[in-house]
């Protein structure tokens, strides 16, 4: 096996893949977006909720079908999101697809990325930069919704 | 192994010493694939160039390039031989003559074709001679649940302008169809049957014959996208009795940008042109035109010149090697990927089960793993295959499956690559933890 492979499918992220956290659809949600990779067919619901009156995130909640980028991705993310505010949310989610094109060269900020680091090796992939992004664009999504609506 | 099919003689496949030859003449290859030789068992996707294709290509460009049809001088007379004599060789590969051939860029070009005939026959254009492309609300198309994107998308297309219902013929829990089938939706109110000869996912080898026979005992026109047969067996288009097919260059070891759309002569000359332009005109006065007969009605604007050329160059160098031992060939290679699939637990191949006849492909899924993920595990070991839904979201749909990983064998393709891709394979669920 390449150590590149290997740092494309840390354990980390293969226990994401089948362990997923926020897989699941609630009720209610402030806002729904549903994504989809064409190329692949990889596709995801995602809901984002807000604490009520605030601009923290409650929960990042999710369901799809795809490879293990992806998905591991997806669960990544709605353990990482809660706490934060919606801006500091979006400031991850650019930290995140600066390291993904980075094409292997970039030192991602593990402050504000968090876990999220382990996804380093997909920056070596250029075919696969779309699978690690899928729920962070669905959460791109809802964000701009919750904005959208609150004008 | 014997091949022989009922009544015929048996043919002897490529050896694998023919195919270590064959290889030689494929630089790409010898890629080395992240520290491994690239095994390519993506060519049902797109073929890889043997040097005497590139070089046709390159030795016209360089000698004989210039506007074919246009112009008096040498070069641009040598060009339109070229061009017009790389159809004739293309026409006999196929059974046809070189008026029944069409360049388009494609075989999903070629396809969209013929249905904007069908959809510019529907509003008005052609006159009397295009009646019989006339569709109306009440009158269906037929196509299969299999079908590429490439051969159901364009017939959406048509039914949405003309007012005509699509329809499906059913395909089993392995992706298969049977000629019963086909009989169960193709009725008085069809009027064109459009299916593959081959599916480029399970390699199921359509009965042509039979559904030819239903369509037109029902009057109906019958499209046949010969996509992935083209380039692996003797094809007699006009034995076949299809009104049109439909084939792309560059998975028959020619370019891309180069495809070809067959037609019976009296309905080539009757179809309304789709693209509209230079070079297919007859007369054009500022009121209106009337046009070239077939292929040259169809082909407006620049063509793609070299890369017909460098097909008929693939075409001789098929021809060279024998069809009919390709397919032999690959269809060893076939039983071999499908007698390895099933000694890997976890795996299930869609298609024709092992002993039928299907082309030299698989297609399969891994139980607990993405194929998205075998692609790129199979990548690192230098093996290329293809992952996703290979165009077919219907298709996979109906067999519960978003996305297959597919290995697909030609010319060059040899046992040793076969053996290499079954025991990579078989390390996938263990790498990914899947137990079983
Ligand atoms: C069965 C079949 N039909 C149609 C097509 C479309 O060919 P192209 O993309 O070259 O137009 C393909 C190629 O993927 C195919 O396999």
């Amino acid at each position: 096996m390449s150590d590149a492979l290997s740092g494309l499918y840390q354990q980390v992220i293969l226990d994401h893949s089948k362990q997923r956290s926020g897989d699941r659809l609630l009720e209610r949600a402030d806002a729904t977006r549903f994504e989809r990779n064409p190329s692949c067919g990889d596709e995801i619901t995602l809901q984002f909720v807000l604490k009520p009156g605030t601009d923290i995130v409650e929960e990042i909640a999710w369901q799809g079908n795809g490879c293990s980028i992806s998905m591991a991705s997806a669960s990544v993310l709605s353990q990482l999101a809660p706490g934060l505010t919606v801006t500091e949310l979006q400031a991850t989610i650019d930290e995140f697809r600066t390291m993904l094109r980075s094409k292997g060269v970039g030192e991602p900020d593990e402050d504000v990325l968090g876990d999220a680091v382990v996804f380093q090796g997909v920056s070596k992939y250029v075919m696969r930069v779309k699978c690690a992004m899928l729920a962070w664009v669905a959460t791109e999504g809802t964000m701009a919704d919750v904005a959208t609506a609150r004008d | 192994m014997s091949l022989s099919v009922a009544g015929t003689a048996t043919i002897a496949p490529l050896t694998e010493a023919e195919v270590a030859r064959i290889r030689a003449d494929f630089p790409a290859l010898a890629e080395i694939v992240n520290g491994e030789p690239l095994a390519y068992l993506d060519s049902g996707a797109t073929a890889q160039r043997p040097q005497q294709v590139l070089d046709a290509e390159v030795d016209f460009l360089k000698h004989s390039n210039g506007a074919v049809h246009r112009g008096a001088h040498t070069l641009a007379g040598l060009a339109t031989e070229a061009y017009e004599s790389a159809r004739e060789t293309v026409a006999a590969f196929v059974g046809a003559d070189a008026e029944e051939i069409v360049w388009t860029s494609n075989a999903t070009d070629a396809l969209n074709l013929v249905a904007h005939g069908f959809i510019n026959a529907t509003a008005g254009r052609g006159g009397a001679a295009a009646q019989r492309f006339v569709l109306s609300p009440g009158d269906e198309i037929v196509v299969t649940e299999a079908e590429h994107h490439a051969n159901i998308v364009p017939w959406q297309e048509v039914a949405a302008h003309t007012g005509a219902t699509l329809r499906f013929v059913p395909v089993d829990d392995n992706g298969i169809w049977t000629v019963a089938d086909a009989a169960g939706v193709i009725t008085e109110s069809t009027k064109i049957v459009a299916f593959s000869h081959v599916s480029n996912v399970t390699g199921f080898i359509a009965p042509v014959e039979e559904v030819v026979a239903l369509a037109h005992a029902a009057g109906a026109l019958v499209v046949l996208d010969v996509c992935q047969s083209a380039p692996h067996r003797t094809l007699d288009l006009r034995a076949l009795d299809v009104d049109f097919a439909a084939f792309s260059g560059h998975k028959m070891l020619g370019p891309t940008g180069i495809g070809v759309l067959y037609g019976r002569k009296e309905l080539l000359n009757a179809l309304p042109p789709f693209r509209t332009g230079g070079s297919m005109i007859e007369t054009v006065t500022m009121v209106s035109s009337t046009f070239m007969p077939a292929p040259q009605r169809f082909e407006a604007g620049t063509q793609p010149v070299s890369q017909a050329i460098a097909l008929a160059e693939a075409v001789r160098y098929l021809n060279a090697i024998g069809l009919d031992r390709i397919e032999a060939r690959e269809e060893q290679l076939a039983d071999r990927l499908l007698a390895g699939l099933a000694e890997i637990p976890g795996i299930r191949v869609v298609g024709p089960a092992r002993g039928v006849a299907r082309a030299g492909l698989a297609s399969f899924d891994v139980d607990g793993v993405h194929a998205h993920d075998v692609g790129q595990f199979l990548d690192d070991k230098g093996i290329a295959v293809r992952v996703g839904h290979h165009c077919t979201q219907p298709l996979h749909r109906r067999l519960g499956l978003t996305a297959t990983t597919r290995a697909s064998a030609y010319v060059y393709t040899t046992e040793a690559e076969v053996d290499r891709f079954l025991a990579a394979v078989a390390g996938v669920r263990p790498y990914f933890g899947v137990s079983e």
